[in-house]
Order: C-alpha cells, then structure tokens, then sequence
C-alpha cells in the first residue's frame, strides 16, 4: 500500500524528468548537439521568473509566461548567435562551449542572487492532495506536472508530424544538406529548435521551482536526471522520454523508500546504468545510432 | 631518431623514411631536464608556502595532460574526470590509513586504484557518443560521490583526515608531496608522450579524425580507447592522491567536484587542445590567473567561463595550437614525418633532411 | 539571355582544386548534359550551381542576375532545384509528405503532388511508406519528383541512373523526355554516355575539373567522345 503510494508519485515525478528532458532530446534530435548547459537553462528561466516577480509584483503566473516567453528569445539568440558556429564534424567544440555556458550561468546566477535556495510560491495548490482510493492520495500538484508534460510531449508530437514547419525540422534531422535543397535555412530552423527547446525546460524549472526549492548549482542535476530519462526513453522518440522520465522517478522513489531518503537518487543512478548495459539503445529507439 | 621502416628507391620510388624529431628536439630536450632540475631543486631554497602552491600547480598540469590525452588526442570529452581524482584521493586514505602503508607509496597506488576502476567503468560508457559520453561520465563522478558521501565507513559528508601523512616529521611530509607532485607531473607529460610515439598513439590519431575509417584500416578502436582512457584514470588518481596529501583533508564534495574538470577544461581550451605543449602553457597561465584573480570569487570563475566559452568557439586549438600553425613549432617530437632521403628520378633537387619543411604530414 | 551562364568559376574542396576556370552558358529549354569519369568535378559543379559550394573566383549568373553568394535554400526559391547524388531522400518522412517538404521554399507552378503521381505513377501505391523502405529506383522517382514539387525553372539532376536496373533507367528518361515537352531546362550529370546522349542537345566533358570536349551530340564522333572522357 505504502509501495503503490510511492511508486505513483514516482510515476508522476517522472512527468517532471520528462519535460526537462524533452528539449534535450529535441535539440538532439535535430542538430545532434547536446547541451550541456540545458539544466542550468532550466534553473535560469526559474531565477528570471523569481526576479519578475520581485521586482514587478507579477504573479507567479505571469512571471512564468514572460519568463518562458523570454526563454524562447534566449534560445533563438544563443543558438543563432553562438552555438550555430560550434555545430559541425567535430563532437567535441559543443560540450566545451555549452559546458563553459553552464559555468557562467551557475556563476552568474551566484553572483546575482547568491548561492542561498530560493523558492517560487504558488500558494495552497502545492500541498492539496486528491484521494483516489483508500489506500492512495496524490498530490494535486504533482498531478498537474505530470498532465503539463503529456500535453506538451503530445504538443511537440504534433507540431512534427502534422505541421509544415515541424515536417521542416525532421527533414533537417533527417539530411541536413538535402534540407537547404528544400529551401529550409538550417540555421533558422536549428535557431527555432534551441528556441522551442528553451521554452520547455524553461516551464520545467519553473514547475520545479514551485515544488521545491532551487538554487544555482541545481542545473547539473537537471541535465543529468534529463539525460538518463533520453536514453533510457530511447534515442530520437519523444514519447519515449516520457517512458524513461518514469523508470527514473520511480526507481528514485522506489529507492529512497527502500534505502533512506539519501540513496533515492543513487538507486536511479544505478537503474540507469542497469539499463546502459543491458539495453543501450533505450526502450523506444527510433534511431539506432546516436 | 628514425624508425627502421626505409624504402629501396625502385621504379620512381624515392627513397624514405618515417622521421619524428628534428635538431630542434636536442635543445627542446635540455631545456626540459634543466626546467626539471630546477624544480627539483625547489625544495631546498624556497619557502613552505610556495612549495604547497607548486604542488597545486604540479597537479592541474598533471590533471591537463591526462583530460587532453582523452579529450584532445582520443576524441572522448569527459566531464566526469573527478569521479578518478576524488578515488585516488579515498585511495590514499584507505591504503595508507586502513591498510597502513606508507602514505608516499600510497599514491601511484590510489593510481592504479582507480585505473581498476575505470576498467570495467569504460567500456560501459563506450555505448554512448559525444555529449551524451560526456554526462554519461558525469553521471560515473556521481554515483561514486554519492556512495562515499553516504557510507559511514568513509567519513560521509564530512571526509576523513589523512592521518598517517599527518603523523609523519613535517619536512619530510612537504619534501616528499613535492616530489611526488613533480613526479606526477613530469610523469604525466612523460607518459602521454610515449603513448603518442608508440603503435596506440598512431592509432588514437587515425581514431581521433575518423573513427570508422579507422575501425577499418584494422586499428582495434575499442581497445586503443579503453587503454586511453585506463591511463587518464591512473594520471588523475595519483594527482588526486597527491592532493590529498597536500591538503592532508578529503571530503566528498571538494574530492568530487566537479571544478576539477572545468579547470582541465579551462586549461586545455586556453592552452591548446590536442597537443603536449597546449596544457602546460594553459597550466602556467591559469595558475597565474589563479593567482592574480582569486581574491574577486565567484567572477573569476565568471571571467574565466567566458574566456573559455570563446576561446571553445573560435578558436579551439588554443594559444599553442595558433602557435605551432603558425611557427610550424612543435617541441615534443611526436608527429611522424615522411623525409625523402633522395630525389626522386628527374628531380634534380637535393636530398631532403629532416630540418626541411615536411613532406607530407599523417599526424 | 542565357539562363545560366559559368564564367571562369574555381572551386576547391579544403585545400583540394576541383574545378578549374568552368566556362560555359546553358540556353533556356535546353537539356545540358555532363559527362565525364569519376572526379572530373562534375558533381562539383552541379553543388556549386546549387549554392552547397562557393566558388572562389568567377562567376555565376542564373536569368543575368550573379547568385555566386546566395544561400542554397533561397536558389530553390529563385527557381533553381538539384537531385543529389544519392538520391538523398529524407528516410523517416513518408513518400507524401517527402513531396511536400520538395514544395517548402519553392514556387507556384503546375507541379504538385497529383501531377507529380501522374509523371511516376509508381510512386501512388507508396504514398503512405516511409522512404527508408522504398527501392533505389522508386528513391529516385522521388527524388526527382521532390525537387519538381519546387516548380524549377533550371532542375539539376546528378548521376540519376547509378545503380539503377535498366528497365528503371529507361523510365527515369522517359520522365526527363516529359519535363523536355515540358520546356524544363535540364541539366544532367550521368556516366551512362549513351542514355543521356539521346535526350541531350548540349554536351560538356569533364577531365580533372576541367572541360575537354563539348559540343552537340550529333557533331562529335564516339572517338572523340572517348578521348575526352579519358583524356587520352
């Protein structure tokens, strides 16, 4: 009973791992670069809401939308401005430059608001819960994550597939050179990805932030649970970072119930590996290779 | 310094050979012993407290060269480093506290601590490619913190002090840190530089450009991998090692960090990625940085990031690497040239040397 | 006015020279053919039209206007459509909507899907499929239909035979004989000399990034043709 309690919130956590993941995935997905600052992207996002809201006396909500409607800006420009240039044969000059943003984000960050935890108070909907059964109460608020997550993964799905635009993005994913034949500019639509990609995790720091409390060094912990949730999800689906969101927050819940509130994340660590040796090309691979 | 491998000038075919230094090299090479000398000199003359902060600069070379030895020469950028200079710091006290040998033996130890390690660790992470190796070897750093912070046995949160470093006569304990710092240091430079001449070190070239081109002319790209990054393992637990007994205290958060690897990064990048030369010329000018700025915190690192962020875009082979292009320097002689020994029939040039411009260059 | 006219137009791959000093002017309608052994830089050249390669020095002028620095996505807009080497297809889009993404950044014009069906009736029972399952020869009837879905003034078709069954080959040409009807400015590149000498009014020879021989078909003897194809 108390097992079904917890495995259900991990289930609904995992709704959390999944939208961070999901901008990871796509960025990916259409121009094979990882980001390595993705997480602390997400944090970002948190951090300008908390300032609107400072400093505007804008409520949560509205200091959300701006924040992620700035996300999106921020995205555009970052890829547009910066990340376009690293993009080539060459695996290794994305991590360096993203990795070398994330220590100017985390730093940045420190040096604005200090390095204390924050939180984002949306008020009396954090803590009700819905009962569902006897035996079983779920948050409300968790709920609403996880529902946020599906509708935006059923979102992305369907700009993809059924948009001209989104048939434009898996064209470029496909052959990028055979794209520009098409009348696709590249750099547009790689542009528009990190955008896109920007505005989702930027909800999910902002999600987070409300949830719990943030502080700048949080972002290397984001892209980390994002990153195990795209591969056990499986390369280059979507929906499967839904999946691998899941088997994550279930194993961390799962794990902290059995082994102390400590080793929760561990035991996700581990479940992650598990499936890196036994099944490295995720459950829903699309893609084979990486 | 050739290799046997000569031709018989046939049928149009000049005569050759595969050349790796130049007259150069000579100077390069007493300059490097004097520098040395120098160093080891050190801890005769200078005070306590430059000794310590020589040992710090000694281990971010050290921690450089490995990091470049994976990420510039075998194409695997690891972020995750850490996860082997935290284990060598731990290995010194397991085995030298727990195990009771003595604390100087302990560090080529924690080395090889870590090196086993690694082994198994990766060809788990060989799975994956690019960024998503990169925070796969996060995720190693992690795991292993994780286990040391949480378990009893090693200090949890708190750490653990070295305390067989701690009893021995104090001149000793910073004589010896110093030596086995300059030990892994030189050392460090020494290995990644007999890797490059040998058979595995043409190999990580033709991995480095091209993975699959390479799988197919033959080279064993798994092994040549994990041999690479086994010996990364082993550089970075004996630098751990060594800090740890300079600092005499371990703790997971500061053994574990991840800064570990930005510093490399920082070096690498502003050095020159992908050469033996880059990382020193990095280490010198980071640990000056290091010097001059710490007293402004967190916007050094600021500063720093940026500088690296940059210097990542556009221009990625570093300070040395702007050098050499331009100069055609290159100080250790491990690139392979091909030497023409005669002119080839209907030339009627002279016979080329190795101090002539090179012919063609596979490295 | 020439439709498109190649003036002394060098292009280097890194430090690599594959063409040398190209000269030569393409007449509206006019079906162009290029022949010549592997790396002659005819490829190259057919990229470079395209915008994939710059040109070093020389120039470029599609209908008098000099294109030597517009982007390749806005060509196609511009009227210029290439079929690459490899058919290239986009192997997780289905072969409907391969089609559509041909019509992106292209014109309005008498090619659509449905005519584009009517010219490769092979390609209607495979509408739904994903591309990646298709065969070499209806990859290329896609292909070929893709870039057409950009309503091109000039298509540019690079080596469309290659590893094609003759009985697909000869439907490939009587597609290119439709789009000749059609008044279609082709360019061709192919190895396959006799194919494409029966569609050709114009044909150019490529040697080692240079033009060898060129001339109308009926006015060069097979001799010749040889000769310049293997520089002897």
């Amino acid at each position: 009973m108390d097992w079904v309690n917890v495995a259900v919130q991990g289930v609904l956590l995992g709704g959390l791992f999944a939208l961070f993941a999901t901008g990871l995935a796509l960025v990916f997905g259409v121009m094979r670069l990882v980001n390595l600052a993705h997480g602390d992207l997400g944090i970002l996002a948190a951090f300008v809401a908390l300032f609107l809201l400072d400093s505007f006396s804008l409520g949560v909500f509205w200091a959300s939308l701006a924040s992620i409607a700035i996300m999106f800006c921020v995205g555009y420009v970052l890829q547009r401005g910066l990340l376009n240039y690293t993009i080539g044969t060459d695996d290794t000059r994305p991590i360096l430059v993203t990795f070398g943003l994330s220590i100017i984000i985390q730093n940045a960050l420190i040096m604005q608001f200090s390095a204390d935890s924050q939180g984002l108070d949306a008020g009396a909907i954090e803590n009700a819960s819905v009962r569902i059964t006897d035996q079983l109460a779920v948050g409300w608020y968790p709920l609403i994550v996880f529902g946020v997550a599906v509708a935006v993964i059923a979102a992305l799905q369907l700009f993809l597939n059924r948009t001209t635009l989104g048939r434009a993005f898996r064209a470029t994913s496909d052959d990028q050179e055979a794209a520009e034949l098409m009348g696709i500019n590249n750099r547009h639509i790689y542009s528009l990805a990190m955008a896109i990609a920007l505005a989702i995790v930027a909800l999910a720091g902002i999600l987070l932030a409300v949830r719990t409390t943030f502080d700048p060094s949080q972002g290397p912990f984001r892209l980390i649970f994002a990153f195990e949730a795209v591969i056990m999800g499986g390369m280059g689906s979507i929906w499967g970072t839904l999946i691998g969101g899941i088997i994550l927050g279930v194993s961390q819940t799962l794990g902290a119930q059995a082994f102390g509130a400590g080793w929760g994340i561990f035991v996700g660590h581990v479940v992650f590996l598990a499936v890196l040796a036994f099944k490295p090309s995720g459950f829903f691979a699309k893609t084979v290779t990486a | 310094m050739s290799t046997p491998l000569e031709s018989m000038p046939s049928k149009g075919i000049p005569a050759f050979r595969i050349a790796r230094s130049a007259p150069m090299h000579r100077y390069v090479l007493i300059v490097f012993l004097a520098v040395v000398a120098v160093l080891a000199s050190v801890p005769f003359w200078a005070q306590t407290g430059t000794i310590r902060t020589l040992v710090t600069f000694f281990t971010l070379l050290a921690l450089a060269q490995m990091w470049n030895l994976l990420g510039g020469y075998a194409g695997l950028i690891s972020v995750g480093q850490q996860a082997y200079v935290g284990l060598g710091a731990y290995g010194v006290w397991l085995i030298a506290d727990i195990l009771g040998l003595h604390p100087f033996i302990a560090v080529p130890l924690a080395g090889v601590l870590a090196a086993v390690v690694a082994l198994p660790v990766g060809p788990l992470l060989f799975r994956l490619k690019g960024g998503y190796f990169a925070i796969g070897t996060w995720v190693v750093a992690e795991v292993v913190r994780l286990i040391v912070a949480n378990i009893q046995a090693t200090g949890g949160g708190s750490g653990k002090t070295i305390l067989s470093a701690a009893r021995l006569p104090i001149d000793t304990r910073i004589q010896g840190t110093y030596f086995l710092g300059l030990g892994v240091a030189v050392g460090s430079i020494l290995l990644v530089y007999f890797l490059l001449r040998s058979r595995v070190g043409l190999a990580l070239t033709a991995i480095r450009d091209n993975d699959l081109a390479a799988q197919s002319s033959g080279v064993n790209v798994f092994r040549s991998k994990l041999l690479v990054y086994v010996i990364a393992a082993f550089g970075c637990g004996a630098m751990g090692a060594v800090v740890a007994l300079n600092l005499l205290r371990i703790q997971p958060t500061a053994a574990f960090s991840i800064n570990w690897t930005a510093y490399a990064l920082f070096i690498v990048v502003i050095g020159g990625f992908g050469t033996i030369e880059g990382p020193i010329i990095g280490s010198v000018i980071y640990f000056a940085l290091l010097q001059n700025l710490s007293q402004y915190g967190t916007s050094y690192l600021l500063l720093l990031g940026v500088i690296a962020v940059i210097m990542a875009a556009k221009a990625p082979r570093g300070i040395w690497g702007f050098v050499a292009k331009r100069w055609n320097i290159h100080l250790f002689p491990v690139r392979r040239r091909l030497v023409l020994e005669a002119p080839p029939p209907g030339d009627d040039g002279g016979p080329a040397d190795a101090s002539d411009p090179p012919l063609a260059e596979p490295a | 006015m020439s439709i498109l006219e190649v003036k002394d137009v060098d292009v280097f791959y890194g430090d690599f020279q594959a063409l040398f000093s190209v000269s030569f002017s393409v007449e509206e309608g006019q079906t162009f053919a290029f022949i010549g052994a592997n790396g002659g830089g005819k490829s190259t050249l057919l990229k470079t039209l395209a915008g994939l390669l710059r040109p070093t020095s020389g120039e470029v002028l599609f209908q008098g206007e000099a294109i030597n620095n517009v982007p390749a996505h806005t060509r196609v807009g511009m009227g210029i459509a290439l079929v690459p080497e490899g058919r290239r297809v986009f192997p997780s889009l289905t072969v409907h909507e391969n089609l559509l993404i041909g019509a992106y950044g292209g014109r309005k014009g008498e090619w659509n899907v449905e005519s584009v069906l009517e010219l490769f009736p092979l390609l209607r029972p495979l509408i739904k499929r994903q591309a990646s399952s298709l065969s070499g020869g209806e990859q290329q009837a896609l292909a070929i239909g893709r870039a057409l879905m950009s309503n091109p003034h000039l298509i540019l078709l690079d080596e469309v035979s290659l590893g094609l069954a003759p009985v697909v080959i000869k439907r490939i040409y009587e597609a290119m004989g439709h789009l000749v009807q059609k008044g279609t400015t082709i360019l061709v590149v192919e190895q396959d000399v006799q194919h494409v000498l029966t569609v050709a009014d114009y044909v150019a020879c490529f040697l080692e990034g240079r033009i060898s021989l060129e001339g109308q078909p009926g006015d060069l003897s097979s001799e010749q043709i040889t000769a310049a194809y293997f520089g002897m």
